[in-house]
């Protein structure tokens, strides 16, 4: 038996079985659940960068399960790609290492800080399974399978984000809303399941591809699954439960949930590139996904400038940020009919999209770790309250300094890199969606403002005489962060041309991705 | 004509449970509706694999030539019917633990988190 071959499940199942050794072993040794986590999630990560290279040298790979290659036929003779498959292209795995890096730091993180928790084993439990449903979300080839993982996905993190709703209600509350929300999403998932499997006898993404007819039923389809799926990737105008669920959730999990709304995102992608493609009328769709983003940008950025809890100031900021995304991959779709328009400003906006992706859960996710530094040393989140913190945390200072250059999109750290991007590629599209863009970035920059004028700066409070710097495992989680940041800020032509542009001819070219699997049939 | 019952029975599910999810105030009864549209859904995928005067679909047991149900949307079916006992189960708990911070289970008097 190679290993080498077995990769693509051995990432998503050394954190399932991981998940349900952390409470036994839990049992013997109270200590050992947050290193065995942080070990299982270390092996996931170091085989996604394996994986990465195998396929940005070779090319997709197929893992079949029950076996060796998809081109095996049923007994009877009956070609159907009838078995669930794992599906891996660039970008998945671009996906896949967002979502390794996120919860690998994650689960260090944790380390210290729920060290005043009750029930630590479960939560690591859960942590694990999120990224489990995550994983899933992001590798599969399987329409169903991509149910189940979402399902996998929101229950895990619905328990998580009212994981101190015994003490609490407020994260009760925003739990209730988030798992209403990710029920219903993920129904309608389902009925559009249904609708396919009706129609193409098909439940393998691949092989739908290559037959959708874009008939009525498949429009009924796409209109179920665009909203839905924009839904869990907190979009305006359904983002009611972002805020509440990212600003009560524990500040590691809210940077896990970034990543979780992102596997939707992807999701999204997904249906409408590589399910769709040009049979869609790319035009008018691609003006949704416009408008989607440019709603959650303003929308989300305005709200935030008004807010007073640190983590739901960012969380705000989380949706406008969603929006650039949206702006960027909805301006390449709505030209992926047009070669010429594609080949001169698509890809770039596409690839200013999917860059800010990456971008977005590195630097949102160091600023809630700030923010629950913050909470974790002075027991509150409103900013009235903060004051002069600069003196007694010096590196959390300014690791939050780097996040917030980052997100406002200032030189030279990530966000400039993937905004330049978009604002270039989206001027040549519609010069005002360009400057909304901007607009929304100084908004973002002068929210952020704020925040540190607030919050750090200040005389010394007496009432923080007491603070200390951050424990070590919080300060190595926020540094990685840190030089990620900085590194793709300051080559970001590297990350562009080796991770990011294959990640989007993947998506553009359809019979790439439908070709490896349909090619062995 | 009559066989497309099942599916005027689906959109009343889907229907009946959107309607109370919007309309309802109560926490339970918001379990209920997210139920609803899940059978709704449940039935959706059972009526596409069902065939008239077919026979259950376990190949050693059929005499041949007779036409099967396909048995996909019931594996589909079943999954599905799982993860949905989870669901309603992990909303009724979280609804359990709403009561006990604040009282009640009107929706508008849970709100604590505005802005």
């Amino acid at each position: 038996m190679n290993l080498a071959n077995h990769i693509p499940i051995l990432i998503i199942a050394i954190p399932l079985l991981a998940a349900f050794l952390v409470p036994l072993i839990t049992r013997i040794n109270k200590k050992s659940s947050g290193i065995l986590t942080t070990l299982a999630l270390s092996v996931s990560l170091l085989l996604t960068i394996l994986l990465a290279v195998k396929i940005l040298t070779v090319g997709p790979q197929v893992y079949v399960f029950g076996a060796t290659s998809p081109s095996l036929v049923l007994p009877s003779g009956l070609k159907f790609p009838i078995r669930i498959m794992l599906e891996i292209d660039a970008m998945s795995i671009f996906m896949g290492l967002i979502t390794a890096i996120v919860s690998f730091l994650g689960a260090v993180y944790s380390l210290s800080f729920t060290e005043k928790y009750d029930g630590v084993d479960k939560y690591y439990s859960l942590l694990l399974l999120l990224t489990v449903g995550m994983f899933g979300m992001e590798l599969t080839g399987d329409i169903f399978n991509f149910f189940v993982f979402l399902e996998i996905a929101s229950i895990a993190s619905v328990a998580l984000i009212s994981f101190r709703g015994i003490d609490f209600g407020e994260p009760a509350e925003a739990g209730f809303k988030y798992m209403i929300v990710s029920s219903i999403s993920a129904l309608m998932v389902l009925f559009a399941i249904g609708i396919f499997y009706g129609q193409y006898d098909l439940l393998n993404f691949a092989a739908l591809a290559s037959v959708i007819k874009y008939s009525q039923l498949d429009k009924i389809a796409l209109g179920l699954l665009i909203p839905v799926l924009a839904m869990k990737a907190g979009t305006v105008p359904m983002h009611m439960w972002t805020p509440d669920a990212y600003s009560e959730a524990p500040a590691p999990i809210t940077m896990i949930l970034v990543a979780a709304s992102q596997a939707s995102l992807y999701a999204l992608f997904r249906v409408v590139f590589s399910l769709y493609n040009i049979s869609l009328n790319a035009l008018t769709v691609g003006w949704i996904i416009i408008i989607f983003g440019l709603l959650s940008m303003f929308i989300g950025v305005t709200m935030a400038i008004i807010q007073k809890d640190i983590k739901r100031l960012m969380a705000y900021h989380a949706i406008s940020q969603t929006g650039y995304m949206l702006l960027g991959v909805g301006v390449g779709l709505a030209v992926l009919a047009n070669p010429e328009a594609l080949k001169n400003y698509g890809i770039t906006a596409m690839e200013g999209g999917i860059f800010h992706i990456m971008n977005h859960a590195m630097y949102k996710g160091l600023l809630f770790l700030t923010a629950g530094a913050l909470f974790f040393r002075t027991g509150t989140r409103d900013l009235n309250k903060m004051g002069g913190l600069a003196h007694y945390m010096k590196y959390t200072t300014i690791f939050f300094i780097i996040g917030a250059a980052a997100i406002a999109g200032l030189p030279p750290f990530n966000g400039f890199a993937s905004k330049l991007l978009i604002y270039e590629s989206v001027y040549k599209f519609n010069p005002l969606l360009s400057i909304i863009a901007m607009v929304v970035s100084i908004l973002t920059l002068a929210s952020f403002v704020k925040v540190f004028h607030s919050a750090f700066l200040g005389p010394k409070l007496p009432q923080f005489k007491e603070v200390k710097e951050t424990p070590r495992s919080m300060i190595f989680a926020m540094a990685v962060l840190s030089c990620i940041i900085i590194l793709f800020g300051l080559f970001p032509d590297l990350i562009v041309k080796n991770l990011v542009h294959p990640a989007v001819m993947s998506l553009i070219e359809q019979l790439q991705y439908t070709g490896t699997v349909m090619g062995g049939m | 004509m009559i066989g497309n019952l099942p599916y005027v029975a689906v959109v009343m599910f889907v229907g009946l449970g959107i309607y109370t999810l919007m309309f309802k105030r109560n926490l339970i009864k918001i379990a209920i509706g997210i139920c609803l549209i899940e059978n709704g859904v449940n039935l959706f995928l059972i009526t596409l694999g069902y065939r008239k005067g077919a026979i259950a679909p376990i190949y050693t047991q059929a005499p041949s030539g007779q036409a099967m149900v396909l048995p996909t949307p019931q594996a589909l079916t079943l999954t599905s019917i799982v993860i949905g006992i989870a669901t309603t189960a992990l909303i009724l708990s979280v609804a359990m633990m709403i009561y006990k911070h604040y009282g009640t289970l009107d929706t508008e008097k849970v709100r604590r988190l505005r802005g």
